[in-house]
């Protein structure tokens, strides 16, 4: 049953701007889908593998300077004569580096939260998003600091003969967006209904149980890092080639909180979780925009977030799910693994 | 917390240089050592990461905007009602928002944390604007010069007011009842609770404690630089440094890690580069956890 | 016609533990233990309370590291092996507190049991390729048949919290199972059963044993321990204290003061 829903969904999201005549809803819905793709990424941290990782939007930033440095090339002096000259590059290798490099970036923080957990942990890893901003910030023969890299370069297609085109403005990036997303999603999906998938939630509620029937702790930690710091730097790299100015604002703090609002709302440890959540949340301050002032918006944010907490602890999602059960099938059977949302 | 004017040495050798750096440090040091002892506090005997802590000491700073500048009453009067009212705020906080959920998980308390950090940090943006405030003090505006190196009356004042918070703290935790109580849940909350202590009472207690002591090093250092909304941030990261540096739970060691973030601040700042000077708080945090992730002085054993 | 020679090979020592040593800051929790399972016994380890037992499980799946001495499986040394690498090598234990996935379904605890046992990678299960849907309905019958040989199929989708309290003892020793374990080590499996249930267990036990698997048991009710046991271990204040026949442990006066000591007459009902 699930399954056609999920495939109508995404004709439907496919047809929009078909219909949609308001460009810049789009554009909502582009900045939207973007954050989506980082929640997910951020869902699989924290909702499955149980990891308070508060500093995803590192891997964001890291995705997206890394993809706009390559599309724009980049001079970097090692020493009075040596200088590494980067010529620029087509967005789409910028893509593929910002994954790499965030994935990487992934790989040394899972390694370190096998060492340090719990409270600390959080604390290292919000450091490690701070810190990526202060290097932005002050790399300034880099990243051109606080003055921006500008004119990042859109996504280009270049097969000659069959399509060349510079994918610019709001419809092609709606599209590449919801490309990766789609992505993005049956990733998280496949790898989360699989072995490994109940490897990393059998580490969260129970390690050493898990432990003891062969699941290594430090692989399957460094697997969800490297997945979902890849992921975040995916999202990373769209934000950059769309909106195509990027400082280092991108590594603020409040942009891993969002994307932690999304989360929790939406219902961490589920697949749809992240999408709820951030369509309200990407969605709302929208709407709000006109009528309500930033601060008091995020008041609210700030009020919904402790409400649903205090409410509705596991989000809006498995609540949904466990009003729709009990109305329909027999009570207070449990949603096996294999058929979580 | 922004940079301000950091006092410069009269003397122009590299001795004399180096005093006023180590001078500068103190002073910083001080409210440094308050705000970590308190979030040590908070963080070792409740397991709570507490983000409004930088909330708090925001909240000082402007509580003595709003009590010396706007109320235009005494500074030192203004001083007192800003520690009193963080204190208050953080027992406030406790009992709303984390008594409801004792028990609960630590990324459930983070959030609310976080949803409560949200709300004040834009409250204060919404009550007070974006525009910095800066409060004057009764203190003469020409420094102290002793040799080469040169002090203004203020951070004379910060350090000793500081100094003295520290040791009415650390007397609060030794001498008396209430102490004792905190050291016995610290070190191992059901039997505390077995031999009689309202585990409840001392959590609002800590809380409120805390919160007070982040109150008062806003309070301290806002007159000292200026109050903007967004400069709990650093002060909070900054905190956690401190708290990792010293040990969960470790007064001293929270003391001690407040005087060595200051320095090494001060000294990064000045002979490495100061565009990286809030970095060191962060690159700090990150080391000694790769090293020991206990935190360096790991006697996690007693608070104090 | 002559009569066949049959060769009998003794049966081989599979685990060894050699003068093991365990101390927790100023606590000596073992202080020189010494002893081997051999390949299908069933060994019980017993002792009064604190003697020392469920620290000596934990020093041989490697959650806690030994002071001193050494273990040695099959001839491999287990010292500073991580626990999900000692139950690659067959080793797999259960816990004395029930240690469930509490919120997950009785059927998906036993999956998660499985996990040794799917071989497919990352990126074959990334591109759903069909062997991964044909691995994962082999595990999934596999747990229905680990779920009805311990005698909880009808409890498949139920939360493994939500399970009376004996039935999650039997989850537990479901999911061990379904690690595919050589050696067992079962940590007072029985404890708060009632005697039909200790029974069946006991019965279940045997057709474990059937399988070919070592099992190490540490265990307080005597009833199972001479019931199901070719040998006892008697552990007391960290060292053991005899080695033997049940029959023999359980006349043995230095046995009996061990637990007298502790006021336990356990033993004679």
């Amino acid at each position: 049953m699930r399954r056609w829903l999920g495939w109508l969904w995404v004709a439907f999201l496919v047809s929009v701007p078909l219909w949609m005549t308001d460009l810049y809803y789009l554009h909502v819905l582009i900045i939207t889908g973007i954050f989506i793709i980082a929640s997910m990424s951020l869902n699989l941290l924290l909702g499955y593998t149980g990891q308070l990782n508060l500093g995803q939007v590192g891997f964001f930033g890291i995705g997206a300077y890394t993809s706009a440095l390559i599309s724009l090339g980049f001079e970097l002096k090692l020493t009075d004569n040596f200088a590494l000259a980067v010529d620029p590059h087509p967005a789409w290798l910028g893509f593929v580096f910002g994954v790499i490099l965030s994935g990487f970036a992934g790989w040394v923080v899972g390694r370190i939260s096998f060492k340090i957990r719990g409270a600390y942990f959080v604390i290292v890893t919000i450091s490690f998003a701070e810190v990526m901003r202060l290097v932005a910030l002050n790399w300034v023969s880099l990243t051109q600091g606080p003055m921006a890299l500008n004119n990042i370069p859109p996504f280009t297609v270049d097969i000659p003969g069959v399509w060349e085109a510079e994918l610019y403005g709001k419809v092609p990036n709606y599209y590449i967006v919801l490309a990766v997303g789609v992505v993005s999603y049956i990733v998280i999906r496949r790898l989360v209904r699989s072995r490994l998938g109940r490897a990393m939630i059998a580490l969260k509620e129970n390690e050493p149980l898990a432990t003891s029937v062969g699941i290594d702790v430090t692989r399957y930690l460094v697997l969800a890092a490297v997945v979902s710091a890849a992921m975040a730097g995916a999202a990373g790299s769209l934000y950059a080639h769309y909106v195509r100015i990027i400082d280092p604002d991108v590594f603020l703090f409040i942009y891993t909180v969002t994307m932690v609002i999304m989360v929790i709302t939406g219902g961490k440890g589920t697949l749809a979780g992240p999408i709820v959540g951030g369509l309200i949340f990407g969605v709302v301050p929208e709407l709000l925009r006109d009528t309500t002032r930033p601060e008091v918006q995020w008041i609210i944010y700030g009020g919904l977030m402790i409400a649903i907490v205090f409410f509705l602890p596991n989000g809006i999602v498995p609540a949904v799910h466990q009003w729709w059960r009990s109305r329909v099938s027999r009570a207070g059977v449990a949603v096996p693994l294999s058929e979580a949302p | 917390m922004v940079a301000g004017k950091q006092e410069q040495s009269r003397g122009s050798g590299f001795l004399d240089q180096l005093l006023q750096h180590v001078v500068n440090a103190v002073m910083l040091g001080s409210t440094y050592a308050l705000l970590g002892i308190g979030l040590t506090m908070i963080f070792g005997i409740m397991g709570v990461v507490n983000f409004t802590h930088g909330e708090l000491y925001a909240f000082g700073a402007y509580m003595m905007f709003l009590f010396a500048m706007v109320l235009k009453l005494n500074f030192f009067v203004a001083l007192v009602f800003a520690v009193v009212l963080g204190v208050g705020l953080g027992a406030l906080i406790e009992l709303v928002l984390l008594r409801p959920l004792r028990g609960a998980d630590i990324d459930t308390t983070m959030l609310v944390m976080i949803g409560a950090w949200i709300i004040m940090q834009n409250t204060e943006q919404l009550v007070w604007t974006g525009v910095a405030k800066s409060i004057s003090t009764p203190f003469p505006e020409e420094p102290l010069v002793l040799g080469p190196v040169s002090i203004s009356w203020l951070r004379i004042f910060v350090f000793v007011a500081a100094g003295l918070l520290i040791v009415g703290a650390q007397l609060l935790i030794h001498r008396t009842k209430l102490g004792k109580a905190m050291r016995a849940t610290f070190q191992d909350r059901d039997t505390a609770a077995l031999m009689g202590v309202s585990i409840g009472r001392i959590y609002t207690a800590t809380f409120a404690l805390g919160s007070g002591l982040a109150a008062a090093a806003g309070a301290l250092l806002g007159p000292v630089f200026v109050a903007v909304p967004t400069m709990g941030d650093l002060a909070a990261l900054k905190a956690f440094a401190i708290v990792i540096l010293g040990g969960l739970g470790n007064f001293a060691g929270a003391a001690l890690g407040g005087f060595i973030l200051a320095f090494i601040e001060e000294m990064g700042a000045s002979y490495i580069s100061s565009g990286y000077r809030d970095a060191m708080g962060f690159l700090l945090i990150i080391v000694v956890l790769m090293i020991r992730p206990t935190g360096l002085f790991a006697r996690a054993e007693r608070i104090g | 016609m002559l009569p066949m020679e049959t060769k009998l090979t003794p049966p081989e020592t599979v685990l060894s533990l050699e003068h093991i040593a365990v101390r927790f800051g100023g606590l000596l929790a073992i202080s020189d233990m010494t002893f081997s399972v051999r390949e299908h016994e069933v060994v019980s380890l017993i002792g009064p309370n604190g003697a020392g037992k469920t620290t000596a499980f934990n020093v041989i799946t490697g959650f806690v590291r030994p002071t001193e001495g050494r273990i040695v499986y099959r001839g491999r040394v287990l010292n500073g092996m991580k626990p999900h690498e000692v139950a690659d090598l067959g080793l797999v234990r259960t816990f004395q507190k029930t240690s469930l996935f509490d919120r997950n379904t009785a059927f998906d605890n036993v999956l998660i049991g499985l996990h040794r046992r799917g071989k497919r990678k990352a990126w074959e299960i990334l591109l759903a390729l069909p062997r991964v849907a044909r691995e994962e309905k082999m595990l999934s019958e596999e747990a229905e048949r680990i779920l009805d040989f311990v005698g909880l199929s009808r409890r498949a989708y139920e939360l493994g919290g939500a399970l009376p309290y004996g039935e999650q003892r039997l989850l537990e020793v479901a999911v061990a199972l379904a690690a595919r374990p050589e050696f067992l080590l079962l940590d007072e499996p029985v404890s708060g059963m009632n005697p039909t249930e200790t029974r069946n267990f006991m019965k279940m036990l045997d057709k474990i044993r059937e399988q070919g698997i070592t099992i190490l048991l540490v265990e307080h009710d005597m009833r199972m321990v001479m019931g199901v046991s070719d040998r006892v271990v008697v552990l007391n204040h960290g060292r053991i204290i005899a080695e033997g026949q049940p029959e023999e442990i359980q006349r043995n006066p230095e046995v009996i003061e061990a637990y007298l000591g502790q006021g336990a007459t356990r033993a004679a009902d």
